[in-house]
């Protein structure tokens, strides 16, 4: 009963930042309101027994690239952008598109009732969401993504310093 | 009543499709990725709903990756971002498209 | 499992894997070289031999047969060997290019050939990808330095605007493409390609196709097929000359054989033969009408390439061995073509607004001031049209008969039908350089447009190649023995 509760608290919370940070004008209200829908899911994370991923998700997403966003925001001394006169029919589109989405993805999960393997106990789960666990195959089966991804974000640190730089080399 | 899997991918599923409708909507760039993370973060959920469902840990570490490429789409992204705004002093991405068909 | 034991088999993969390994490590290299000594005349070698000899080592594995390394993470050998060898030769021709592409337009940074090594270790990784995570990694790691490479010339506003597009609409198809796997894992509890095909023999229901036509989105928009194709014209116009050749060829072709692979290995593969085949007659459809109205000759190229995914569907839609192995053939001639295309058009590129834009009127006679540079570009073009007997009429001929052997006559004939519509626009860049004067106070007058014997030379080749296998059929008959694994005959008999 406690599990539900939380399950519910959590989500609607989550549902609500989303929603938030969509209609935000101010970009920095946008980036609050995700900080929090993170810190909900990182929640979710635990009622699912995920606590390594629980943890990164707070420190990496909540923690670093949120703090990114929020810097750049300020650094740029953003305001909130002017409206525009005329009718958007990119928003319909955006809307019709996004409504769409919704109701093939409720449609698939909606019958994916009798596709999921049959859950396991509670141990297992606690067991599976370990660092322990998930360091052994990080480190052995996954070792070669792991070194690729090493690769990835240095690639992505000296672009990212190169091109943000203020005069062409 | 009983928490099932379903719920978990049921609310990936909406939030995946309000970031969808986010970045469609807003004209900000920096808005925009916001959006995308929202998208990535929600998939996150669905991989380790389903990973833990399943006793599996493939899901976790696709998750764990999925996060260092958030990182370093945010990082390039935000150079850009500042780059764009340096030049045009705006960063409405309807303002900025030089190229048309 | 023993942690000494998982290491030493990693040791063991490391050989298997070794051209990853030196492109990697040059690239890390590279970085460090460039911080101490910035703008340095070797950097361009290291990468350069870097790529040379993870080609050589790919090459001579072309005939090895198919293995699994990294805990079957990758493929090795056969088809994967073609793809890497494909995609290091790419690179390795685009960095002769670029060396004086960018010492004249004046931005000779030292990490662009880094990044353009870490580029490639992303495409080796997805090309020879066995698992959806490592599909994933190796997309992301290319995408992401795409990305880069395109923002990082800041010569015109153009570049990092159009980097910026690039940015956001692929990092909204990442997500899409996530979404597939996520479903995908959760239908049949794995990411490994072959437990994926058992899983999904067994019981195959909505969530699995829900995730697999989400896959297909993300791979579609990564090989730029219509309906997902806006991102390219602007990128490829915006980006570097050199660079674009590398990305329309070495990402295409890494991306597609991830898509074959999938296909191959992956998916129960009755049902896609149709939806493939739909966006193939889009894809060529779209890429060849637009390409017909464009004045700029980027932008042209552009379209065209857009067109060339289409025929590769094509090949795809076919479903069958022939099928895959023919688009594997077709992408091998269209990166030799688009290669030799875009070399070309840096070397005739010039500092100032009309240079780089390069639109056609301004370049109208230049066949007769550079007749090499005129000669060479009508090669490429007459390949890209798939006049015989150059290898573009081979590649087409190794798609669309498949096509027709699968009961898809009609795809073949609108295949036909839009490559002959595409040789009006190819034609007309040889009529621009060779039929029209030279106007009277052309832009490009005082500009004496110097051939570098690098240049040259890699010009010379991709021509030289071009007619070899256009004439010869062993290129051919090499890839016409991929994927005749018994796990296609299963299915099909």
């Amino acid at each position: 009963m406690t599990a539900s509760i939380l399950f519910f608290v959590l989500a609607s919370v989550a549902i609500a930042a989303a929603l938030g940070m969509l209609i935000s004008r101010n970009p920095v209200n946008s980036a609050l309101w995700l900080i929090l829908n993170l810190f909900c899911v990182a929640g979710l994370y635990l009622t699912v027994n995920a606590e390594f991923i629980a943890v990164i998700q707070v420190l990496v997403y909540a923690g670093a690239i949120m703090v990114l966003f929020l810097f750049v925001i300020m650094l740029l001394n953003l305001s909130v952008l002017p409206d525009l006169k005329r009718i958007e029919w990119r928003r319909i589109i955006a809307f019709i598109m996004g409504m769409g989405l919704l109701a093939m993805l409720m449609f698939i999960v909606a019958n994916t009732l009798d596709m999921v393997p049959d859950p396991v106990t509670l141990q297992v789960a606690a067991e599976t969401g370990s660092a322990t666990s998930l360091a052994k195959v990080l480190f052995t089966q996954y070792a070669m993504p792991l070194e690729v991804i090493g690769i990835l974000l240095l690639a992505a640190t000296i672009g990212a310093v190169v091109i943000a730089k203020k005069k062409p080399v | 009543m009983e928490i099932t899997l379903n719920w978990y991918l049921t609310l990936s599923a909406l939030l995946f499709s309000m970031g969808v409708i986010g970045f469609l909507f807003r004209r900000n760039a920096i808005v925009m990725l916001m959006c995308v993370e929202l998208m990535l973060n929600s998939v996150n959920l669905s991989l380790v709903a389903l990973s833990q469902s399943m006793g599996d840990t493939a899901g976790q570490i696709l998750v764990f990756f999925v996060m260092s490429v958030a990182a370093a789409e945010a990082a390039v992204g935000l150079a850009l971002v500042i780059a764009i705004f340096r030049d045009k002093l705006t960063i409405d991405v309807t303002q900025i498209n030089l190229f048309k068909y | 499992m023993d942690l000494s034991q998982a290491y030493s088999m990693m040791m063991t993969d490391l050989g298997a894997t070794l051209f990853l390994l030196i492109v990697a490590v040059s690239g890390l290299v590279l970085v460090v070289f460039d911080a101490f000594k910035p703008r340095h005349v070797a950097t361009p070698w290291i990468a350069g031999l870097a790529l040379s000899a993870g080609f050589v080592i790919e090459m001579m594995s072309i005939g090895a047969p198919e293995g699994l390394a990294w805990y079957d993470m990758m493929r090795t050998g056969g088809s994967a060997a073609f793809v890497n060898s494909l995609v290091l030769g790419s690179g390795a021709l685009s960095i002769i290019l670029t060396v004086p592409y960018l010492k004249k337009i004046g931005h000779n940074i030292g990490e662009v050939y880094a990044m353009i090594l870490f580029a490639t270790v992303g495409m080796l990784v997805l090309g020879a990808a066995n698992n959806l995570v490592t599909v994933f990694v190796g997309l992301e790691t290319m995408s992401i330095c795409l990305y880069i490479l395109t923002g990082f010339v800041r010569s015109e506003s153009g570049s990092t605007e159009s980097a910026l597009k690039y940015f956001l609409l692929g990092a909204f198809s990442t997500g899409f493409f996530l979404y597939g796997i996520a479903l995908i894992y959760g239908a049949t509890g794995s990411m490994e390609f072959g437990a994926i095909r058992i899983a999904a023999e067994q019981s195959a229901g909505v969530m699995f196709w829900g995730g697999v036509s989400l896959l297909l989105v993300g791979f579609l928009f990564k090989v730029s097929a219509a309906p997902f194709h806006m991102w390219t014209p602007d990128v490829y116009q915006g980006a570097p000359t050199t660079i674009t050749g590398f990305m329309s060829t070495a990402s295409k072709a890494a991306a597609f054989a991830a898509l074959v692979v999938v296909l191959w290995k992956a998916l129960p593969a009755e049902r896609w033969a149709d939806v493939l085949a739909v966006f193939a007659v889009i894809t060529m459809v779209i890429g060849n009408v637009i390409a017909l109205s464009q004045q700029n000759i980027k932008r042209m190229l552009a379209y065209s390439s857009i067109a060339h995914a289409g025929y590769v569907l094509v090949g795809l839609a076919s479903g069958s061995q022939a099928g895959y192995s023919g688009a594997l053939f077709y992408l091998m001639v269209y990166t030799i073509m688009n290669i030799g295309a875009f070399g070309v058009l840096a070397l005739l590129e010039w500092d100032g607004k009309e240079g780089s834009e390069q639109t056609l009127e301004s370049l109208a006679g230049v066949g007769y001031r550079k007749p090499f540079l005129g000669w060479t570009m009508a090669v490429f073009m007459f390949s890209l049209s798939g006049f015989p007997p150059l290898a573009g009429f081979l590649g087409k001929w190794a798609v669309f008969a498949p096509a027709i052997d699968a009961d898809l006559v009609w795809l073949a004939i609108i295949g036909v039908l839009t490559s002959a519509v595409s040789a009006y626009y190819y034609l007309r860049v040889l009529v621009v350089f060779f039929m029209k004067p030279e106007g009277e106070n052309s832009p490009m007058a005082e500009h004496s447009f110097d051939i570098p014997r690098s240049s040259a030379a890699v010009l010379i080749a991709c021509v030289v190649l071009l007619v070899v296998f256009g004439v010869t059929t062993f290129a051919l008959d090499v890839t016409s023995g991929f994927f005749a694994a018994d796990t296609v005959t299963q299915f099909l008999g």
